[in-house]
Order: structure tokens, then C-alpha cells, then sequence
């Protein structure tokens, strides 16, 4: 894979190994600005292992993980956002006792300066701030189509809505990273399409790193493809290139002749 | 702003202009509650008004862990033993430096809020019945301490502390009563507590306590710092329920180990869930009903002219069956039933008006007035900003972890 300069995110030879178990062996990746990176590959390969390495979730066994071109050692999740980086979960994760509103204006708390004590004294400036919040989160919500929710609770939507709510919580931290963990798990054909205009839509701003098992998502909106099996990267590369790859077909598909 | 517009349209549309400062809403709210009081507290009998303190001071604490349990998600089975230190904290102060009572009672509240970092720090790290266990086991080795042999000196042992009564100033008159000068302590200290609540649940610390309840992960990978913020939601609780302490000190005179025992903090988290996990208002509602309901129970027995074996009794079975029969019919506590039956009665009113420009009464607020709970109406609007705190406190099951 290119080791552009404008790199972002970038992991050096992580291995991760849990009881023995290798969940990720000397695995590096690189994640420019602008651009969409896929990482596929089947179920237990390490997809979800590698975000949680990058999100200080799990503490690689060897090798490095890169931010802006320094080392990222000892950073906790909750650094993750200051740092310039969401991550939209598996699943949803979305808050269901906040107004899909509030979901968002916690996804973008990274931009709040309103203190404890201007909070408890509902100081003029407390207010200023959470209207300014509070803009910024509308206006994520109308970029994704679901504005007219905002005062619902996420658990009275679609799916697909939810899923934009989640995105757009992620999106209201105005990240320079944007993880999205297995975003079309879900969604029906139509909802993946508009999901794949929309990560479309983000191409030139944040670096995107998508983990995902939707082959047609993955190959229709990533600008580079990387493919995990066991642990391992197997291939690298373009759409194109990757999904001609025996390497890949064979960790997709199985051996054709095993055994024989 | 025109920001503001469409926003403001799709929140309460109770905002008029002039009211969306959040300090000027809650200023508002929190003077409308002290007028009341001081006309409720003026043409009160004095046990009426001693009542009325004991229901100001229960509220304090009741509010303190409704943010905690209710908006925070972590459960406390001690802030009995906060209540405690809040206590012995004032009765020591007045003794030995017979401070302002002002400053007495944020002394109370001070040195609970430190004890609050303490317990919160342990707490940060644990969860669910483990969170229980431990809180409990504050509640019931806490107040202990004042028999524990190097300490009875100072801290009165059994007996415990007795606390000079208050002394109304001289300009009220020489005939004012002391119980009424009680009430307008522990009444202003709850107005104040619930005030400060508000102003800190409507905003931030609010909203992302309450995503940090929903999904710690979540709420950390947005860069809510978890930890950190629950030891403060204990801390802001520890010292809601010291300054309620430090006003039992003060309205009780005194501060004793018999006052603070385990099932003062079974009944603190009994009133915040029949008031409506996570409400302001619910607490208040909660802590009357920790107030009236055996009182009420005890007349009832004691006119029943049954044996006295029997009347005795009857009081506890009473209160349990109070307690029994509003948790099932109000499932989301008081203040959620209350919530729902005002909406519902807004909603007709308004069907049946039919004009489009009818501001909509908001929910709750008619269904909060009787019933003399006038400091209800403080944080009525304070807890309406978000109502998020309020229906997501109330469903019963957020009290997990």
C-alpha cells in the first residue's frame, strides 16, 4: 500500500494477541485525509480487534499506531474525540433516554466550553454555549435528512434514521477520522444505498476508515481496500485490484481444491 | 438569532422571549416557590411548619440523589450516611466556632462534598450490586463512628450533639416563632439546592451524565470522561444531601447517630423512585411523601381506636402499602404520572379549543399544584428544559449498572 505522506492515521506492524490467540499479526494500514479505506475480510479476522486498537480500547502486543504522524501510546477512549477521531459502534450505541437532539449534542460535546460552575450558576455564557451546540448538532442532523426527529427519542425511529443519528453524533465532533464499524449491518438495499451517497459525500473531508462485510458498500465507495484473514493482511489496494485477488477469493470462498 | 427560530420551535413552546435565559427562568421559578412558602409557612401551625422543614431538608437529599441515581444511573444506598456528616459537620462548627449559620451550613455541605470525592472515586469504579453493597456498607459503618471509643469524646457518642436552636434575628419580633424561622432555613436551602440543580441538569453536565448512564462506551468515545464525571455527579450529590444534613442539625438541634440510620437511606432512594427517577420534581414530591404519609398513617391509627398493638403497627403497613400502590400506578414515579396525565388533559383542551396559536399548557405544570407542594413549581421549570432527564429517569429500568 502507498505510504502517502498525508497520511493520518497510520498503524505500523500492530499485533495484537489475546491468550494466545492472534488476533492481529504485524498489521499496518494507512488512512489519508480525504479519503475512504475499507477494511474487510470474514468474521474473525480482526476488523473489529484493529478499530479498537486505534480507539485505546485494547493495547497492541508490538507495533504502533500513528496519529498526524506521532506515536498514539496510552490514549484512552475518551482522548479519542479531543484527538480528532469518532467512531460510530456496531450496532447503534445511541443514548435512549436523549432526545435525538441531545445524542448529537454529546457527539459534539468536543466543542462545548460551558464549565461546571457557569453550568450551576446558569451563567449567560452557559446558555450562548449550549446554543451554539446546539446549532451545530441541527445542522448535522439536516445534512443527514433527519432534522424533522430531533426532538424524538432514538428509539422511536427506523432503523435507518437511527443509523444517520448515529452518524451524525459522530459527525458533530467534526472529526479529522471518522471509524465506522460495520455501518450497513441492518440496513435493507435502498438504506445502503443512500449510506454509501453519504459516505460518498464525506470523500475530501475527514480520512474514513469503514469495517465492514458489505462487499457492494465496500467496493463502491472505498478509495483503497484492505483485506484482513486471520489476523493477517492478505491484500491491499484498490477495489479493483483487491477483488480480483486470489489471496481473496480464497479466504472468501475456501480453498477449491482442498484435500484433493 | 436566526438560529434560535426553528429550534426554539421544535422545543417547549412555553419559551416566551423573555423567558429563555435558563437563569431567568429558574430565578423566576425558585421566587414564585419562596413567595409560596413564605405564605404557606406564615399561616402554618407550628408543628405544621416544623413538618414543612423536615420535608425542606428531606428534599435537599432526595433532589442530590435523583441527579446521581436517576440521571447518573449509579445507585447510592448511603447518602443516609452523607446526611450524617452533613450533620455532625454543622453541630461541631456552631459548638466550637458558632460560625454565620450561612456559613455553618456550606461548611455542611463542604466537608460532605469531600467525603462525596472519596466515595465517589470508589464508586466511579464499580457498578450495580457491587455499587449497592458498598454505599450500604457506608450507610451502616458510618454513623458507627460516633460510638467508636477515640471519637465519642468529640462526636457525643449515643447521645450525640446537642445543636443551639437557631436565633431569629431580632427584627422579626420578639414573638416569632422559632419553628417558623426553622421552615425559612431549610425552605430557602431547598429552593437554593433545587435552583443550582437545575441549572446544572438542564445543561452539559446534565445531558452528558444521562448519555454516560445510557452507554458509558458511547458517551466515551464522544469524549465524555466517565469517570470523572460521575465522582462529580457524587460529589454535587454528597453535598445536596450534607446540606440537608447540616438543616436536620439545625431544625432537629440535634445531631445524633439515631437520626441517620440505615433506612433513612432506604427511604431517601424509596422517594426518588416513587418520584420519578432523575425529576427535580419528583424529589420534592418524594420527600413529602417520606414526610406526610406516617404522619398521616399514625393519626389515622391512633384515631382508630384499635388495640394498641394493632395501632402501633399500623402505621409502617400503612406506608408500605402507599409505597406498594403508587410505584404500581405510577411506574414511572409521580412525577412521570403526573407528567402523563397533564399531557393527556393538554392534549384535550387543545383538540377541543382547536386555536392554532394556543400556547400548550406545558404538561405537568397544572398537575403540580395541588397539594400545597409549592416548591414543586421551582424545578417544574427547571426540569422541563430537558425533559429527556425526566422520561428517561422515570423508566425503571435505566436504573441498571
Amino acid at each position: 500500500m502507498s505510504d502517502s505522506p498525508s497520511a493520518l492515521l497510520e498503524l505500523r506492524e500492530v499485533t495484537v494477541r489475546f491468550d494466545g490467540l492472534v488476533a492481529l499479526d504485524t498489521v499496518s494500514l494507512a488512512a489519508p485525509r480525504g479519503r475512504v479505506t475499507g477494511v474487510i475480510g470474514p468474521n474473525g479476522a480482526g476488523k473489529t480487534t484493529l478499530f479498537n486498537v486505534v480507539c485505546g480500547f485494547v493495547r497492541p502486543r508490538s507495533g504502533e499506531v500513528r496519529w498526524r504522524g506521532r506515536a498514539l501510546a496510552r490514549h484512552r477512549p475518551h482522548d479519542l474525540a479531543r484527538l480528532g477521531i469518532a467512531r460510530t459502534l456496531q450496532g447503534l450505541g445511541l443514548f435512549p433516554g436523549l432526545t435525538v437532539l441531545e445524542n448529537v449534542m454529546v457527539g459534539a460535546d468536543r466543542h462545548a466550553r460551558t464549565g461546571f460552575l457557569s453550568g450551576l450558576l446558569a451563567a449567560p455564557r452557559a446558555d450562548r454555549d449550549e446554543a451554539a451546540l446546539r446549532e451545530r448538532a441541527m445542522a448535522r442532523l439536516d445534512e443527514l435528512g433527519v432534522a424533522g426527529e430531533a426532538a424524538r427519542r432514538p428509539g422511536e425511529l427506523p432503523y435507518g434514521a437511527q443509523k444517520r443519528v448515529a452518524l451524525a453524533r459522530a459527525l458533530a465532533a467534526e472529526p479529522d477520522l471518522l471509524l465506522l464499524d460495520e455501518p450497513a449491518a441492518g440496513l435493507s438495499v435502498g438504506e445502503i444505498e443512500e449510506l454509501a451517497a453519504l459516505i460518498g459525500g464525506l470523500r475530501g473531508g475527514p480520512a474514513v476508515v469503514l469495517v465492514e462485510h458489505h462487499m457492494d458498500l465496500v467496493m463502491g465507495v472505498c478509495d483503497q481496500v484492505v483485506v484482513l484473514d486471520f489476523g493477517r493482511v492478505i491484500a491491499a489496494g484498490a477495489p479493483g485490484e483487491v477483488r480480483d485477488d486470489p489471496a481473496v477469493l480464497t479466504a472468501y470462498l475456501g480453498e477449491e481444491v482442498r484435500g484433493a | 438569532m436566526d438560529v434560535r427560530r426553528p429550534l426554539g420551535a421544535l422545543r417547549s413552546p412555553l419559551r416566551s422571549p423573555l423567558l429563555r435565559p435558563t437563569l431567568v427562568r429558574h430565578s423566576a421559578a425558585a421566587l414564585a416557590a419562596l413567595l409560596a412558602l413564605y405564605v404557606l409557612t406564615t399561616s402554618a401551625a407550628p408543628y405544621r411548619n416544623l413538618e414543612i422543614a423536615h420535608a425542606a431538608y428531606l428534599t435537599c437529599a432526595v433532589a442530590g440523589l435523583t441527579v446521581l441515581t436517576g440521571l447518573g444511573g449509579q445507585i447510592s444506598l448511603g447518602h443516609g450516611a452523607f446526611m450524617a456528616v452533613g450533620a455532625y459537620t454543622a453541630a461541631l462548627v456552631i459548638a466550637h466556632w458558632g460560625w454565620p449559620l450561612a456559613a455553618v451550613l456550606a461548611a455542611a455541605a463542604g466537608v460532605t462534598a469531600l467525603a462525596g470525592v472519596v466515595v465517589g472515586a470508589v464508586a466511579a469504579r464499580l457498578e450495580g450490586p457491587y455499587l449497592a453493597g458498598a454505599t450500604l456498607a457506608f450507610a451502616v459503618g458510618l454513623p458507627g463512628l460516633a460510638n467508636y471509643e477515640h471519637l465519642s469524646g468529640v462526636l457525643g457518642g449515643q447521645n450525640g450533639l446537642t445543636v443551639a436552636p437557631p436565633v431569629p434575628p431580632a427584627r422579626l419580633g420578639e414573638t416569632f416563632p422559632l419553628e417558623r424561622w426553622q421552615a425559612w432555613i431549610s425552605c430557602l436551602g431547598a429552593v437554593l439546592t433545587l435552583f443550582l440543580l437545575a441549572n446544572l441538569t438542564s445543561g452539559r453536565f446534565g445531558r452528558t451524565l444521562r448519555a454516560s448512564r445510557d452507554d458509558e462506551i458511547a458517551a466515551a468515545l464522544s469524549g465524555v470522561r466517565v469517570a470523572r464525571l460521575r465522582i462529580a455527579a457524587t460529589v454535587v450529590s454528597a453535598a445536596c444531601a450534607g446540606l440537608g444534613g447540616g438543616l436536620l442539625a439545625v431544625v432537629a438541634t440535634l445531631a445524633a447517630p439515631g437520626a441517620f440510620p440505615l433506612t433513612l437511606s432506604l427511604q431517601l432512594i424509596a422517594a426518588v423512585i416513587i418520584g420519578g427517577l432523575g425529576s427535580l420534581a419528583g424529589a420534592v414530591w418524594g420527600a413529602l411523601i417520606l414526610v406526610y404519609v406516617p404522619t398521616w398513617a399514625s393519626d389515622a391509627a391512633s384515631s382508630s381506636g384499635l388495640s394498641h398493638n394493632v395501632a402501633s403497627n399500623l402505621p409502617l403497613a400503612i406506608y408500605g402499602l402507599v409505597l406498594i400502590a403508587v410505584t404500581l400506578a405510577f411506574p414511572r414515579g409521580l412525577q412521570g404520572g403526573l407528567r402523563d396525565v397533564g399531557g393527556a388533559a393538554a392534549r384535550r383542551v387543545r383538540s377541543r379549543a382547536r386555536t392554532s396559536r394556543a400556547r400548550d399548557d406545558t404538561p405537568g405544570l397544572p398537575a403540580t399544584h395541588p397539594g400545597g407542594a409549592d416548591e414543586a413549581s421551582t424545578d417544574d421549570a427547571g426540569a422541563r428544559p430537558d425533559d429527556g432527564g425526566d422520561g428517561a429517569g422515570g423508566r425503571g429500568e435505566r436504573l441498571r449498572r
